[in-house]
């Protein structure tokens, strides 16, 4: 009954000592979604996904995604989703073209199959130029580029995408936007996190996090019309101001 | 007149083959709030590692307060502070100890460093949480600590590189309320930004472009720059409409584009603008949506700058 659902939790709950990060979080993402998780620094968006992603195991509660249980399939997990962590993790002494091709071979993809994902993300996100420039020697906003493309090479079924578009320009935001779009419409599902207010507009769903718990969820034009406010971003600065009450 | 805290001539920086800044000549006024804008790789980061002396440069003439950067930059390192976009703080550190630890790297006097400490502490809001290591602070708290610590030697002038990149609404709001206190005070500053809220809210501010300024102005005035007709609309699924519009080509119209929940259709001057818009959502069912005349903002301004350089540049 649950297999249109990309991702699913129940009650997923994670402690640091006596840190409740994620409190009892249950959510349902359909196949094909885009789905926005909002939240301001601290709130617990990333340990959620890290736990979904199978790198973090919950200390209560369960979560699916694909089907594949987070506790006891995680080594499923990591085989069909993409990963774009907000902390960069590519290897910076690398050329960009050589961390694509390493990602790409990580994930199983080789020869020609390899070769012409490669040329196609490179050309998606306009990296084309910067092909054979040192990783850590590229503006932000590309190395955000990069991020993105290495988590999409391989087709994911779902990718979760952790503040993909921080740093990056206005106008380069808005491909960022158009390619999240085509995944979607491919069946791809997007798990997103932005502090960008006006691109939570973008998404079919939302959650706001606060203090580890979620505290309001539904589309964009449900949440704005709960609230009686114009904007995702006046919804967000009222509710977390108030503190989730 | 006052002398500009920043004055840049002619200012050319390459890199091996690559030309970063190419030309660039502008001035910032004691006390201004000076935004940068402009897309990846434009050159803005360059800058301003090039006015806090971190970088050499080819050609041209730079002053800050003043002095010479190719003759009295140990001067201007000691008047200006920096907080580029990674700012190095020490993870093992707690709060109180990082801000101890720049305050005798810039060498204050220790009576005065402690007075400034604890100043610091209260002004970024960070009082409570002294003792507590910067690694397991929040990405907000981080950028006023950061901020506090570019403070500590009581800079003239701040170079800030996209501070609140990364940071969540509500934290840069009082992050900006830190920084229009600064400015109340005195204090002159450069800040690049990717949110153009924040470049809004700058009294002047230049668009780079390819290692170029294409325009230098207050908000108010870079608006007028623009030219054409705007409207928006406003809905829910608006995505696959300006894919669809996008494709179609249609007469007089400049560019379609999505911000948000609202979709902006820039006509060329004199078009029939609401018979073409009108016509055009009929076409794709969607005349639930009415457009609306709207005034041009910044980010209309910038897709129209770049729009106007490059079509300078295939003539």
């Amino acid at each position: 009954m649950f297999e249109d659902l990309a991702v699913r939790t129940e009650n997923l709950t994670r402690r640091f000592g006596r840190f409740i990060a994620v409190d009892r979080v249950s959510l349902e993402v359909a196949r094909g979604e885009i789905f926005g998780f909002l939240g301001a620094n601290g709130a617990g968006k990333t340990t959620t996904i890290r736990m979904l992603c199978g790198l973090l195991s919950p200390s209560e509660g369960e979560g699916w995604v694909a089907g594949y249980s987070i506790r006891t399939q995680p080594e499923e997990i990591k085989k069909i989703i993409g990963y774009m962590s907000q902390k960069f993790s590519l290897y910076p002494d690398l050329k960009v073209l050589e961390n694509l091709k390493f990602f790409g071979g990580v994930y199983g993809l080789e020869g020609e199959e390899l070769e012409k994902r490669v040329g196609e993300v490179l050309e998606k996100l306009e990296l084309s130029e910067w092909s054979e420039e040192i990783t850590a020697q590229l503006p932000l906003g590309f190395k955000q580029r990069l991020g993105l493309a290495c988590a999409i090479l391989h087709h994911p079924q779902i990718v979760f995408l952790d503040e993909p578009t921080s740093g990056v320009d206005p106008l380069v935001r808005k491909k960022f936007w158009e390619l999240i779009y085509q995944l979607a419409e491919q069946g791809t599902t997007v798990f997103v996190t932005t502090h960008y207010l006006e691109e939570a507009e973008y998404c079919h769903r939302l959650a706001i996090m606060h203090q580890g718990r979620i505290i309001a969820y539904g589309s964009p034009g449900e949440l704005k019309h709960h609230w009686q406010e114009p904007s995702i971003h006046r919804v967000f600065i009222r509710l977390v101001k108030e503190g989730g009450r | 007149m006052l002398e500009p805290s920043v004055k840049i001539a002619q200012l050319v920086k390459k890199f091996e083959d690559k030309t970063a800044l190419n030309g660039i000549s502008l001035e910032v006024l004691p006390g201004e709030m000076f935004g940068l804008s402009g897309p990846d790789g434009a050159g803005k980061t360059t800058l301003m590692r090039i006015l806090c002396g971190l970088l050499d440069f080819q050609e041209g003439e730079v002053l800050v307060l003043g002095k010479n950067l190719k003759t009295e930059l140990e001067k201007v390192r000691s008047l200006v502070g920096y907080m580029p976009e990674r700012f190095s703080l020490y993870p093992d550190l707690t709060v109180k100890e990082n801000l101890r630890f720049f305050g005798r790297l810039f060498q204050v006097p220790e009576a005065e460093r402690k007075e400034r400490e604890k100043r610091l502490l209260r002004f970024s809001g960070l009082e409570e949480f002294q003792g507590r290591r910067a690694g397991q602070l929040s990405g907000g708290m981080k950028q006023k600590l950061a901020l506090a610590c570019t403070l500590i030697h009581q800079p003239e002038v701040l170079f800030l590189d996209e501070p609140t990149t990364g940071v969540d609404p509500v934290s840069r709001e009082e992050f900006w309320q830190i920084l229009n206190e600064l400015k109340a005070q005195g204090t002159t500053i450069m800040i690049s930004t990717p949110y153009l809220d924040e470049a809004e809210v700058c009294d002047r501010v230049a668009f780079f472009y390819q290692g170029k300024i294409l325009a230098c102005d207050s908000p108010a005035k870079l608006k007028e720059l623009f030219s054409g007709e705007l409207y928006e609309l406003k809905g829910e699924g608006l995505f696959a409409l300006a894919q669809q519009l996008s494709s179609l080509g249609l007469e007089g119209v400049v560019e379609v584009q999505l911000y948000g929940d609202r979709l902006h259709f820039h006509l060329e001057e004199g078009t029939n603008s609401e018979k073409v818009i009108s016509q055009a959502l009929k076409r794709f069912n969607r005349t639930d949506l009415t457009p609306r005349r709207i005034s041009p903002g910044l980010e209309n301004v910038f897709a129209w700058l770049i729009r106007q350089s490059e079509l300078k540049a295939n003539v």
